[in-house]
């Protein structure tokens, strides 16, 4: 690793100081912010949007390339995943279904 | 609800976020002993910054030997989406002392705001039980993102190839623990289907810009489809809209 400590130091209180800023901002000034409707009616979108923007490229690309495969462990570990959460809407055993249909995939899947 | 209670639902309600987060966190704490990296510098990361997927982008970025500027920047554009989350939980904060909002704003997370969000749109929570709920989501997956960092740091020194186990799938999968439910409606298909598509399109753009704009897209699509796919049928009766500003 070629940073010094002042650096990585520099480095960690910069990431933490942008993410900080960035959740307060608005709550700062949260008593005189008004929101207007038509952002409320786009805000709602934002979840879907965002984490769907994060997890696709891992899911579909998992080695850089796309790859709609079904020896693909993502894929299939994805599509357990959104089979479970369509079928009861529980977290938590969407997250499960996914997990164990991945690696059971990863480990069986030359 | 008294304000234990309170915390305790919000910390229950952190639970499926939570088992997802497990993996992800321990991966975390291995890889940066698997880059060489000191000790202290995810233990320091994990606690300070508390941004799970901009931890990991930072890792990367750190192994490639990139500038502290660009590590920051790319933070900062990672991170963005939390901008949003908080301007969609202003009207449930703005009652709250500055002191409060200080510290809420701080755990304003995915994995919070997905845990906690729902209870507020529901009624479950009200101005006064909510922010406890909302500080016990915070309390509960921030104890356990630290915990996992430093079983991820041991563990990684002792397992040295765990970080191509692909334990990052369990981010994947809490993620789509959280669309899942949205997908009921067509505004939402299409926001998602537009973000994903987008987000493969535009993968090869630097500092995960490509995630930033889909998502953006994503949002628009979901306006848009709303407006002219849905109106006309039946008004809207999610409540959202109503009862803003006084």
């Amino acid at each position: 690793m070629k940073y010094t400590d002042p650096e990585i130091l520099a480095i960690i209180l910069g990431m933490a100081s942008v993410t900080y800023g960035i959740r307060f901002v608005l709550y700062a000034r949260a008593h005189r912010t008004h929101i207007p409707d038509w952002l409320e009616a786009a805000l709602k979108f934002v979840p879907v949007a965002v984490l769907t923007a994060i997890i696709s490229p891992m899911i579909l690309m998992p080695e850089q390339h796309f790859s709609l495969d079904w020896h693909n462990p993502w894929l299939l570990g994805a599509a357990a995943a959104f089979g479970a959460g369509f079928w009861k809407q529980q977290p938590l055993l969407t997250i499960l279904a996914g997990v164990v249909v991945f690696f059971t995939a990863r480990s069986l899947l030359p | 609800m008294n304000r234990f209670q309170a915390m305790r639902f919000g910390a229950v309600s952190t639970i499926p976020m939570i088992v997802g987060g497990i993996p992800f966190g321990i991966i975390f704490g291995s890889l940066a002993m698997s880059y060489g990296l000191p000790l202290w510098v995810p233990i320091a990361m994990s606690l300070l910054v508390f941004a799970g997927s901009a931890q990991f982008v930072a890792l990367g970025l750190m192994a490639a030997g990139a500038p502290v500027w660009v590590i920051i920047s790319t933070t900062l554009i990672v991170n963005l989406r939390h901008l949003l989350y908080a301007a969609d939980f202003i009207k449930y904060v703005r009652h709250l002392p500055m002191g409060w909002r200080a510290l809420l704003a701080f755990g304003l997370i995915d994995e919070v705001y997905a845990a906690v969000r729902p209870h507020y749109e529901s009624g479950r929570l009200d101005a006064e039980s909510g922010k406890w709920a909302y500080f016990g989501a915070i309390a509960s997956f921030y104890l356990m993102w630290n915990t996992c960092t430093l079983i991820g740091i041991v563990a990684g020194e002792m397992i040295p190839d765990m970080s191509s186990w692909g334990l990052e799938f369990a981010m994947v999968a809490t993620f789509i623990g959280i669309i899942t439910p949205y997908l009921r409606r067509l505004p939402y298909w299409s926001a998602f289907l537009t973000a994903g598509t987008l987000a493969l399109v535009l993968h090869g753009l630097p500092n995960n810009l490509g995630m930033l704009l889909a998502a953006l897209a994503g949002v628009g699509a979901g306006v848009l489809s709303e407006r002219f796919g849905h109106r006309d049928r039946q008004p809207t009766t999610t409540g959202k809209t109503a009862g803003e500003q006084p």
